[in-house]
């Protein structure tokens, strides 16, 4: 194996810049797409259990139909079919003036999708607690909202912090993605250094590193939290505490 | 705008020949990612520190990555270590095999776990060594509780296996996507490619459904 090591590319410049940049995308990327997956991830999700028919297939058609096809997909609807499917003045306001097209597709796309994944976790939250619950709270004369609001959705997502964290470190890596409608990306500015300069191992290598440091980021700040929101007395929350 | 479906009823044989590959990615990944992953979950469980670290570290590590990335990886490394270029479909079938395995060896640990530790003792109460015990008690009975999941992973690496997009490798997606640029004719490729995945995975995930309730038996 043949190979000229050249570590210093790194911090040469425009390369320092771009991995620098890289980093930036990805995490704008990801935080904004998770802003939309979580507020959007937790009506569907609440809307799986709700007693009304409709509104319950609605959700589940959602979750079916976002789940069972490929983000990469998805990606590319949102960006090549969704702006001529829209009614004309619209069509023309995304294909002109939309703001930073590339990015703006790729958080909706991303949110969207990874919404269908809290909307599985929201789900199971409410529904692993027990249907005493529910009917304690209707018997002492609380509204379905309220229920919601003071009895089941307190628990619920305290319950399923743990599942969270796991979609909140897949939406980073997922973010990835974006490199296929043009955001320049963490992934996608490694690949253009080793395109530039051959220097594959190097550039790969720090994008690695970035990648593992923010998991590691997240996952001690989600222990943090996770900690916080322990419900004593549950097996997660171990006894006694 | 108008709907042009004779676009995908020429491109048919072209198109088939994609989903044959992401097929075959997906079934070649998923019987190596498992073996490995075997193997991982056996050292994660052996109780001798530095297997189970290792094993650990692994898993990790990978999980921590992006596919794409991962892909990008072994397309530059595979040629670099092998000395010649040995095509995309080799690289990614490594990459997608050391990356799910990393995955299914979290699945399989679950399912060793969940088999009863009286099965073990019984096993080696009856003169049977580590290796028969696995081979013959343990493994037999965690894969069957575990198959759902496996199959679910299954359909979770066929939706990646489109991620070859970024190597250009000829598979379904890739295909898609050659037909709707030199035709012209995006939207309806891409409506049909997102048709065809969902009813491949939702009949898959209907299928894993009706098995779960079998099992639950």
């Amino acid at each position: 194996m043949q190979y000229n090591w050249n570590w210093g590319i790194l911090l040469q410049d425009p390369y320092l810049g771009w991995l620098i940049s890289g980093v930036g995308w990805t995490l704008a990327v990801a935080s904004a797409a998770w802003i939309i997956a979580f507020s959007l991830g937790s009506i569907v999700g609440v809307a799986r259990t709700l007693p009304n028919r409709w509104l319950r297939g609605a959700a589940t058609a959602y979750v079916e139909l976002f789940r069972n096809v490929p983000l990469l997909v998805q990606l590319f609807i949102w960006y090549f079919v969704v702006p001529e499917l829209l009614p004309d003045d619209w069509g023309r306001w995304v294909k002109r003036d939309l703001p930073l097209p590339e990015y703006t597709t790729a958080v909706i796309g991303l949110g969207v999708y990874t919404a269908s994944r809290v909307a599985e976790q929201v789900r199971s939250g409410i529904e692993s607690i027990s249907r005493g619950q529910s009917l304690a709270g209707y018997a002492s004369g609380l509204t379905t909202a309220q229920l919601y609001r003071y009895v089941l959705l307190p628990v619920a997502y305290r319950l399923i912090v743990p599942p969270l964290t796991s979609e909140f470190l897949t939406i980073f890596k997922n973010s990835s993605l974006a490199l296929t409608i043009g955001v320049l990306e963490l992934t996608a500015q490694s690949r253009q250094i080793t395109e530039y300069t051959f220097q594959g191992f190097e550039a790969f290598t720090a994008a690695t590193v970035m990648y593992v440091v923010i998991t590691l980021t997240v996952t001690a700040g989600m222990s943090l939290v996770e900690r916080r929101a322990r419900i004593p007395g549950f097996i997660a929350g171990g006894a006694g505490r | 705008m108008s709907f042009d479906l004779g676009v995908i009823f020429d491109s048919l044989p072209f198109l088939a020949e994609g989903l044959a590959l992401s097929f075959l990615l997906t079934l070649l990944a998923a019987a190596g990612g498992i073996v490995l992953a075997v193997v991982l979950a056996l050292m994660r469980l052996s109780g001798f520190p530095l297997l189970a670290l290792v094993s650990a570290g692994y898993v990790n590590f990978f999980r921590s990555m992006p596919l794409i990335l991962v892909i990008f990886w072994f397309f530059f490394l595979v040629p670099l270590a092998i000395g010649r270029p040995v095509g995309g479909f080799y690289s990614a079938l490594i990459a997608f095999t050391l990356f799910e395995a990393a995955y299914y060896s979290e699945i399989i640990r679950a399912g060793i776990q969940s088999v009863s530790r009286g099965q073990v003792a019984a096993g080696y109460a009856t003169g049977l060594t580590y290796g028969q015990t696995m081979r013959f008690i343990v493994l037999p009975q965690a894969f069957r509780n575990m198959t759902p999941v496996l199959l679910t992973q299954g359909i979770v690496l066929f939706q990646d296996t489109s991620l070859v997009f970024v190597v250009a490798l000829r598979d379904f997606m890739t295909a898609t996507t050659i037909v709707a640029r030199n035709e012209g004719r995006l939207i309806e490729m891409y409506l049909f490619a997102a048709a065809v995945y969902f009813v491949i995975c939702f009949s898959g995930s209907l299928y894993v459904r009706r098995l779960q309730g079998k099992f639950a038996k």
